[in-house]
């Protein structure tokens, strides 16, 4: 999903902008769309409001553009702009929302894996079944803020462990270990829900059993 | 040393990222030849992180990119 950064493509049309070549901004920020988008709709758990703050972020990465110094990558400025964003707005909306201020603490749990012995592989392609695409988006959007942030940054938009923690302004041993542990709580839910589309649990119909 | 499952479990997200240290790798892939349930474990993490990452599952609402790039467009209009 990632698109790769280019540092010398963001560098050159920064300066290019800075030059006049306003235009150019559209093409800088396409790549980190949508990365803000979802990370917004993470911590603020609605589309409209997740949209809304993608489209400030956007025109505050713009207005601040001369702050950007390259000293990280501009995917993960641009992030951490956007993260934000969202806690200001959180903020703003506490009283209605403390569940999701809560959920801002690493807390003990469970996170031993599910034993299976019916599936070990669900194919890539079986994903172009809307059911199986909805089952994963719910999996992830159950997950505790502080691991679904990590887990999208991390797992869907590939930044490595030095990124995330700068984007999410954690250390990176916390990453780590809220990777793990999202990936445990993900293979945990996700375990019962896919026996269905691995391919030996089918019938020559290709219906679950 | 002998690790046992719930060691190796620990280990699971480091060992997919290729993230532990040569000996407890080793130590593991013994582990993992012979137990067949950390194996599955092993196997169905993987697949979650593999598809988890696959662009299909997260996708942007329609009209997502218009609506955003409309609004700089007023905003790079704006002359700021």
């Amino acid at each position: 999903m990632s698109e790769k950064a280019n540092p010398e493509f963001e560098a050159d049309c920064i300066r290019r902008i800075q030059a006049g070549e306003r235009q150019l901004f559209h093409e800088l920020i396409r790549p980190c769309e949508k990365p803000v988008y979802f990370l917004l709709l993470s911590i603020l758990r609605s589309e409209a409001e997740a949209e809304d703050a993608a489209q400030e972020t956007a025109i505050k990465v713009y207005r601040n553009l001369h702050l950007f110094r390259g000293e990280s990558q501009f995917r993960t400025w641009v992030l951490s702009i956007a993260r934000n964003e969202g806690l200001a707005r959180l903020r703003k909306v506490q009283n209605r929302r403390e569940d999701s201020l809560d959920a801002l603490t690493d807390d003990a749990g469970d996170f031993t894996p599910a034993i299976l012995t019916s599936w070990r592989e669900i194919p890539a392609e079986e994903l172009e079944k809307k059911e199986l695409r909805a089952i994963f988006r719910q999996a992830i959007d159950g997950l505790p803020e502080i691991y679904r942030n990590v887990v999208l940054l991390r797992d869907i938009e590939e930044m490595d462990v030095r990124e995330t923690a700068a984007a999410l302004g954690v250390t990176e041993g916390a990453v780590k270990v809220r990777l793990h542990r999202a990936r445990a709580l993900l293979q945990r839910t996700l375990a019962p829900r896919l026996k269905s589309f691995a391919p030996g649990n089918r019938n020559l119909f290709g219906r679950a059993r | 040393m002998r690790i046992d499952c719930k060691h190796v479990w620990e280990y699971i997200s480091a060992y997919i990222d290729g993230d532990v240290e040569a000996n407890l790798r080793a130590e593991i892939d013994n582990h993992l030849e012979t137990c067949e349930i950390c194996s599955a474990v092993l196997d169905s993490t993987r697949n979650v992180v593999v598809l988890v990452a696959d662009g299909r599952v997260f996708e942007l609402p329609a009209g997502f990119s218009d609506r955003l790039h409309a609004r700089l467009d007023k905003e790079l209009a704006a002359g700021k």
